[in-house]
């Protein structure tokens, strides 16, 4: 294949700037061709880089699913939980060492359906968490069941005639659970997806950012809805950026338009600013801060 | 190392279990609880919360215990000492993440305060029918640890014993409370910390580039290592290699759980905790635990006044469960009796161990109170026929 | 002369075309050939446009192609 090596002129120490921040002795990926979760990771390891992250106190928690095994992948303290609890496992990381940057990344229906009553606490306490969802509109691992995200009229493993239960709108959730930063992007939208993740690893509370990802495999085959690249061309064409959108005019569907954009970016005490100012205010002197790693 | 003294309360106390059982967590040094309310377990995690913001650590109350349960293994790889509480069907719902603890050898602690069951059951009633769960209960292959106060005075010192377990075999080590150990008030010392031994985390000391997460020392136990110290390592519920990276094939997986039980041989073989007495000469043992172990005794008692030659094995470590003994004692016994809240559980594994040797008598009971002394003193005299 | 370069690791590369959809420049195009799992990688059609703005790499999902651009 050295044929399509040698036509530029390429320097010698240059190397894939993603290349440091993932386990390389695990690639290839299982992602499937034309997949966006690796296009997602990309967008992750910029903003790591552009937000100046300690890469020794980030963390990263992922669930059960295609990308659940981001974790695997990312070059970091990595944490590869049950279906659906990635939060609560990272709900714990961040207190007991409360240096730690903990991302959760995982798909839709691990994070909300499976894992969705975590999601909305974790949301509501603004537990400081960076919450990133890879939003498929399925389950791909498991063979394209329907998800609490699938929109309506998609065929499915599990809906054959077309789905007839309404979706989640995951950014209005999000934003009605309490989350101080919710944004949505698409693969397409990698400039503006890395700035946002950026943002994030630079934002104190729960952020939540939706990436919609396409699947080629389990959700587009089904649907006669064409490959990797189609779906990127149709997020390019059917995107509108809205920046401050309200969330509850977001919601998506089979084949309309997709706002993308920040929508909520606000500052709210976070759950370990609240319980310290409470313990303060209760204890006065005999308050204890946490030790930040637990005298062993 | 000796327990720090910022968690322990030196002195003579009129506690509960539960209580004692809470004391008992700050000893051992855990800084991290997340809980569910559910009775008749709550009142511990309600004394950590009271107590915890004057030692230095967290309590988060959580929405389920799906979340409690791993939100203490977060904990875990987050450096802390770390522990939940619940009772029957919370226990059930945690079964998902003790199969994680195990497979990705999280040191930690759950403590059942068992009650009547199934389903909702008997919330505010003792019963010991979840024995057979704490050994069985998640899915797979896998060696546990499981230990049965039968005082408050025990929930303070077994509590200590299971972090040290826990932190030594690197499993998560189930304390199997009941209803009425739980909620009965006694006293409790509680020694001064430098007579409290604490068996500290042993994380590795080898560089980032010589170590790999899961590569087990002679003992069979890894290395523990904690998010943020440079480490860059990965853990997974998957099925894994030694540097925890998942591995789906047929060797790994043989390798991984067959590791995973023989780790814990050396506490079936030799170092179980019993508490004995009258073996011997003893005709009949009475093999209890928890609860039913303070009846047992006075049916003992009885006994021996009636002249029968009747002897104690108290199971104080329930799993691994302390095979050997009772097979030794299988040889020189006429009869083991086993009188469980429940309609037989341990009494199987009595049986097991005593492969026919001895006849075995299950003295069983539905939950909901306990014996009467007199039905296991009728059983004992039967036996020793 | 090319402001920069993109570099492509044929043998990881699964064959999705974003790169050569979404390069602003025009630089790659698909190869008729195949790699050793049966995909067809990138090729360079017009090296001279490419102005090392990385668009590639962000884009894919293989971690199997990258742009930079030439140091001066």
């Amino acid at each position: 294949m050295s044929e399509f090596e040698c036509v530029m002129e390429i320097p010698e120490d240059a190397r894939n700037p993603v290349e440091p921040f993932l386990r390389m002795d695990r690639m290839p990926h299982i992602w499937c061709p034309g997949c966006g979760i690796g296009t997602t990771v990309n967008c992750f390891v910029r903003a790591l880089l552009s937000s100046k992250s300690d890469l020794d106190h980030v963390a990263i928690v992922s669930g059960i699913g295609c990308t659940g095994r981001v974790a695997g992948y990312a070059n970091l303290d990595s944490f590869h939980t049950t279906h659906g609890r990635a939060i609560p496992f990272a709900t714990g990381l961040k207190l007991a060492n409360p240096k730690l940057q903990v991302v959760v990344y995982s798909g839709d229906g691990d994070l909300f359906a499976i894992g969705g009553n975590h999601f909305i606490h974790a949301a509501r306490r603004n537990m400081d968490l960076k919450v990133i969802c890879v939003n498929n509109l399925t389950y791909a691992m498991t063979g394209g069941q329907t998800a609490p995200t699938t929109p309506g009229q998609v065929i499915s493993a599990t809906a054959p005639y077309g789905v007839f239960e309404p979706a989640f709108n995951l950014v209005q959730l999000a934003e009605a659970a309490g989350a101080a930063y919710v944004a949505r992007w698409t693969t397409y939208h990698v400039t503006q997806l890395a700035r946002s993740m950026g943002e994030v690893l630079n934002k104190k509370g729960f952020c939540f950012i939706e990436v919609l990802s396409p699947c080629p495999t389990l959700y587009q085959r089904r649907n006669k809805m064409g490959d990797g690249l189609d779906t990127m061309k149709y997020y390019k064409e059917a995107s509108k950026i809205r920046h401050g959108a309200p969330t509850g005019e977001c919601a998506l569907t089979k084949s309309g338009e997709i706002v993308v954009g920040k929508f909520v970016d606000r500052d709210r005490p976070d759950y370990l600013e609240l319980m310290r100012t409470q313990l303060h205010e209760s204890l006065g002197e005999r308050y204890a801060e946490p030790e930040a790693v637990c005298g062993l | 190392m000796h327990a720090d003294p910022k968690g322990v309360l030196t002195g003579v106390h009129f506690l509960d279990g539960d209580h004692a059982c809470c004391e008992g967590t700050l000893a051992a040094g855990a800084r991290f609880s997340a809980g569910y309310p559910i009775t008749p377990s709550t009142e511990v995690v309600e004394r950590f919360a009271a107590r915890i913001p004057t030692v230095g650590g967290v309590f988060v109350q959580m929405e389920d215990e799906l979340a409690a349960s791993i939100a203490i293994q977060g904990a875990v790889w987050g450096g802390a000492k770390a522990f939940t509480v619940t009772s029957g069907p919370g226990f059930s719902l945690m079964m998902e993440h003790i199969g994680y603890a195990v497979m990705t050898e999280t040191p930690c602690v759950f403590v059942n305060v068992q009650r009547g069951g199934p389903s909702t059951g008997l919330p505010t009633l003792p019963a010991q029918a979840d024995m057979m769960q704490a050994r069985w209960g998640s899915h797979g292959d896998y060696g546990i640890i499981a230990l049965c106060p039968n005082s408050p005075q025990e929930c303070f010192d077994l509590t200590i014993t299971a972090f040290n377990l826990a932190e030594e075999f690197r499993v998560p080590v189930l304390m199997m409370l009941d209803e009425c150990v739980g909620h009965m008030t006694e006293k409790v010392i509680i020694p001064e910390p430098g007579q409290i031994e604490i068996t500290p985390r042993h994380l590795t000391q080898r560089p980032p580039e010589a170590f790999h997460v899961f590569e087990p020392g002679e003992n069979l136990v890894p290395e523990m290592v904690q998010a943020g110290d440079g480490y860059r390592f990965h853990i997974t519920g998957l099925t894994h290699d030694e540097r925890g990276y998942p591995s789906m094939n047929v060797e790994v997986q043989d390798r991984l759980v067959r590791r995973l039980q023989d780790k814990l041989k050396p506490l079936a073989n030799g170092r179980a905790l019993c508490e004995t007495e009258h073996l011997d000469d003893a005709d009949v043992v009475v093999v209890s635990y928890g609860i039913t172990s303070r009846v047992a005794q006075r049916a003992l008692q009885l006994a021996r006044q009636k002249g029968i030659r009747a002897g104690k094995f108290r199971i104080i470590q329930a799993w691994p469960f302390p095979e050997e003994r009772i097979r030794e004692l299988a040889g020189r016994v006429k009869a083991f009796v086993v009188p469980e809240l429940n309609l037989g559980q341990m009494v199987h594994e009595v049986e097991r161990a005593a492969a026919g040797q001895a006849k075995v008598i299950p003295v069983s009971h539905a939950g909901g109170g306990v014996h009467n002394p007199e039905a296991i003193l009728k059983a004992i005299v039967e036996a020793a026929k | 002369m090319a402001k920069g370069f993109v570099a492509v690791t044929v043998e990881r590369c699964k064959g999705c075309g974003f790169c050569v959809e979404f390069c602003p420049t025009k630089v790659l195009d698909l190869s008729s050939a195949f790699n050793s799992k049966g995909y067809h990688p990138p090729y360079v059609v017009a090296g001279e446009k490419c102005s090392g703005c990385d668009l590639c790499g962000m884009y894919c999902p293989d971690f199997a192609i990258f742009g930079a651009r030439y140091a001066r």
